[in-house]
């Protein structure tokens, strides 16, 4: 199967059925996407689909082939999004467990990249899939609106 | 109560291993942290695995490169509480170094060189003990590097060490010479290791107070690269899935693996005596191959039984007598003679730690002994635990502690349950290959290991000026160690973290607690996060907001004069009052609340305040916390751990609960174990006392007060009380 991520396409030796997290952390060996769930309902294995923010754990390979897939590593290196998330990320102190946080960042990069200037309203809305045990929720709504100011 | 609570922090101890029968002789000694003088390891014994050249290590916890980084290690492991900042902070403050040049890393597993001072002689990480049992300890460790970093500078250079100045980490002499740690580091190594340090005094600090300090571990957790236990890869590792047994206390009769087998990529089935295990080369062909098992279970021995007839039994038990865990004056004769009594009573389901990461632990069997890779929290139980399983000496577990995704009291389990499935699978397993082992989301809700579910009731009596006279209170659950390794740790017949906290710290003049521990429920428990706190400072703080209503007194004022002997408590109690607004207007349908708890040698006021809406839903917008911790070496720390304990308590107190119905846990994943969401968390202000006291602990205080401060809040909104949790989202 080949699968296109971060810019680079993959030939890995998968069934189809298999969901896009396991793919990228037990064969593409991509492991900053996170296993939570398993049932769309935490968000720590978020990662871009042409763009789209999407719950990697259930979501098939066979949905994905020839499509851009994007997951915390690709993006640190590619996205000025990411990268003005990441300098409030660490301006704010935000992780603590940091389990979450990759999913965080990337629902975080979607968020910004659908709309620059977010209502508190607005995060909480966008960002309600993405559970946080640690609940770093305040620091995560600080830098969101931080990494917005400085990408204006 | 008082003395008890003064020893909470004073765990437990490993006392012998007999005869291949393992026992954990446990005890609470207040005076063992005091005595003993802090440890500080000698030259060489950094725990390094290679020793370069021209490296110094001048302990066991810093090593430094030439190249000029100070590695620092850890005996307290890193799971969000901050613990790998606040060490860093101490011995970076003690020997001027600059924060830029410090990496922090995990210990290994040796409780002669990292064991945690306030367990007795075993490493681990719990009980909000990381700073105040390193406070002195790491600062020692730090100002005697740099005393040998100055010694090293004044001989090289050929002038007094008195004239020599370190400051961000640069040695330098009014001549003009300087050099950096690293340059020094080889010169550093033969230096005599100084017999007595001088510390700081708090005006010289430069690193512990200030809030501008970035947390050592915060690099790999916004990039994607800090390594969890999940993202362990090793050569030729297999991933195993465990098939739980679905009641406690059911074991396996027979198993059908032939759909598993022709599963692609599984290796192999291994039974064990509750569990199935399946081996494959990865995740989800391990999943699908569980999944195809056909497990037929001996539930001869199974718990059957549910939560609603727990507590219709739980309730029956508080009405006779318990066990007497508190008497001071005559509580039931007071009682009688009260101008007016107030009644309630509570109940708490159980809960699951639910970590963001779920249980794992990777296991390599050698030669040798064995070698782990984990979240490790109890590093010297684990190894006694898994040594007895594999018939090795513990000396032989090798531990290598990993970031733990959250752990909240879990990855510390008295009986290191996850750990030792890992092993047993490992042991099974036809292959001599590395298995990690991972849980699923619905294995990490239903495989136990709860706090405890349990019932108060409480009766208090008031005399005719509305003045407490009298509080009997009745507590029935579980115990967390009656049975387990860690017994010990009981005192008196009783299990102290059953009801730490009860009645404290209100000065009644009789007052009663007793206590029943039923025993013949199989559903394990364990501490999670404030253990005994997150139920006995709901039942205490809602019942002295309902004393404070029945004797027509404003909540606060009605808990000052209890407090006059307790001024830390009356302290954070004002100032949280005070940064609220307590006793400005609020509009209708809002409300506020308060609490005051003491956990851990912390103390933790909150304030609430709710919106109670049109339709009987409400959200509580905004939490007031007051800590005082002693000093406050990272405030950034201290702010996160108030504000996520005030995230992680108001979670539960909304809608987690576990429940069981025919003995089988009805929830299994985020969808009806709810976590708080982002949308929910309300807007959490922290104050710091400033303190001179001895640093305590942050990473629990922050949770206990936080729901009754919110079923005050909506008392003071509606006029209804809640006595049961969680709240639910109606008013
Ligand atoms: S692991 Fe995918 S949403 Fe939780
Ligand atoms: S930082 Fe721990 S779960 Fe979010």
């Amino acid at each position: 199967m080949k699968l296109m991520i971060n810019g680079q396409t993959q030939e890995l030796d998968i069934a189809p059925d298999m969901p896009l997290l396991w793919a990228l952390r037990d064969h593409a060996h991509l492991t900053g996407t996170k296993f939570g769930c398993g049932l769309a309902q935490c968000g720590a294995c978020t990662v871009h689909v042409d763009g789209q923010p999407t719950r990697a754990c259930v979501t098939p390979v066979s949905a994905v082939e020839g499509k851009q897939i994007t997951t915390i590593e690709g993006a640190s290196q590619s996205s000025k999004v990411t990268q003005a998330l990441q300098a409030a990320w660490l301006a704010n102190n935000v992780p603590q467990c940091g389990y979450c946080q990759s999913g965080q960042l990337m629902s975080a990069t979607a968020l910004l990249s659908q709309n620059p200037k977010p209502t508190d309203d607005e995060i909480n809305s966008f960002m309600a899939g993405n559970i946080c045990r640690c609940a770093t929720y305040q620091s995560i709504k600080t830098a969101i609106k931080q990494a917005a100011a400085s990408l204006a | 109560m008082e003395t008890i609570n003064q020893s909470r922090r004073h765990f437990f101890k490993v006392a012998a291993a007999v005869a291949g029968s393992l026992t954990l002789g446990v005890y609470w000694d207040a005076a063992q942290a005091e005595e003993k003088a802090a440890k500080v390891a000698g030259p060489g014994e950094a725990g390094s695995t290679e020793l370069k050249h021209g490296l110094f290590e001048p302990n066991a916890f810093i090593r430094i490169d030439p190249d000029n980084t100070i590695h620092i290690i850890s005996k307290h492991m890193e799971m969000g509480q901050g613990s790998h900042t606040g060490l860093s902070t101490l011995i970076a403050e003690e020997m001027d170094a600059d924060w830029a040049q410090i990496r922090t890393e995990n210990a290994p597993a040796d409780a002669s060189r990292y064991g945690n001072m306030a367990f007795g002689n075993i490493q681990g990480t719990g009980g909000s003990t990381s700073m105040a049992n390193s406070y002195l300890q790491m600062r020692q460790a730090g100002a005697a590097a740099k005393v040998m970093l100055v010694g090293a500078a004044a001989s090289l250079w050929g002038v007094p060490a008195s004239e020599i100045t370190v400051q961000k980490g640069v040695v330098s002499h009014a001549s003009g010479k300087k050099a950096t740690f690293g340059e020094l580091a080889e010169a550093a190594q033969k230096q005599a290791v100084p017999a007595t340090v001088e510390l700081k005094k708090p005006e010289q600090f430069v690193y512990i107070g200030k809030s501008d300090l970035q947390r050592v571990d915060i690099m790999g957790k916004v990039n994607g690269t800090a390594q969890f236990t999940q993202d362990v890869q090793l050569p030729n590792m297999l991933t195993a899935l465990v098939a739980h047994a679905p009641w406690f206390g059911a074991s396996v009769k027979s198993v059908d693996d032939s759909a598993t087998k022709a599963v692609a990529g599984v290796k192999s089935v291994v039974t064990l005596p509750n569990a199935v295990a399946v081996l494959a080369t990865d995740f989800w062909s391990a999943k699908k191959g569980r999944d195809a098992l056909k497990i037929t279970w001996d539930d001869s021995k199974a718990y059957k039984g549910s939560s609603a007839d727990q507590f219709a039994a739980y309730q029956k038990l508080a009405e006779q007598a318990g066990k007497e865990t508190l008497k001071e004056g005559s509580a039931q004769e007071a009682l009688q003679t009260a101008a007016k009594t107030v009644k309630a009573a509570y109940s708490f389901p159980y809960l699951a730690h639910a970590a963001m990461e779920p249980m794992n632990c990777v296991v390599q069997l050698t030669e040798q002994g064995c070698e782990l890779w984990y979240g490790a929290q109890l590093h010297t139980i684990d190894q006694m635990l898994v040594g007895k399983v594999l018939g090795i000496d513990p000396a032989q577990v090798k531990i290598n502690s990993l970031y733990a995704g959250g752990s909240f009291g879990r990855r510390g389990n008295p009986a290191s349950d996850y750990i030792l499935e890992a092993v047993m699978i490992a042991k099974a397993s036809p292959d001599r290959v590395p298995v990690k082992m991972v849980w699923t989301r619905e294995d990490d809700m239903r495989k136990g290991y709860y706090r405890p579910a349990f019932y108060h009731s409480l009766q208090a009596g008031l005399d005719q000026a509305g003045n407490a006279t009298a509080w009997f209170q009745r507590v029935v659950g579980q115990s967390i160690v009656t049975g387990t390794p860690m017994e010990g740790m009981m005192q008196n017949g009783f299990d102290p973290m059953s009801v730490e906290g009860a009645g404290e710290p209100y000065a009644i003049p009789h007052k009663a607690i007793e206590l029943h521990t039923p025993t013949d429920i199989p559903v394990t428990v364990q501490w999670w996060r404030s253990v005994g706190h997150t139920h006995t400072a709901y039942a205490t703080e809602c019942f002295i907001d309902e004393m404070a209503h029945a004797a027509g007194k404003d909540p606060v004022e009605f808990r000052r004069p209890l407090l006059k002997d307790s001024p830390r408590h009356l302290a954070v109690l004002n100032l949280a009052a005070e940064k609220a607004g307590w006793g400005t207007a609020l509009p209708k349908g809002r409300g506020r609340g308060i609490a005051v708890v003491k956990s851990f040698n912390s103390y933790v006021a909150e304030v609430a305040e709710v919106t109670v809406k049109e339709d009987g839903t409400f959200s509580v917008d905004r939490v007031v916390v007051a800590v005082d911790c002693g000093v406050a070496v990272n405030p950034d720390v201290i702010t996160a751990q108030m504000t996520g304990g005030v995230g992680y308590a108001l979670s539960a107190a909304l809608g987690e609960k576990i429940t069981l119905k025919d003995g089988q846990v009805e929830q299994s994943n985020f969808h009806d174990y709810t976590p708080l969401r982002i949308n929910q968390m309300p807007v959490v202000e922290v104050h710091i006392l400033a303190s001179q006291e001895n640093p305590s602990g942050v990473g629990e205080p922050g949770v206990p007060p936080l729901a009754p401060a919110v079923a005050n809040a909506l008392f003071a909104a509606t006029g209804k009380r809640h006595y049961e949790l969680p709240l639910g989202n109606k008013a």
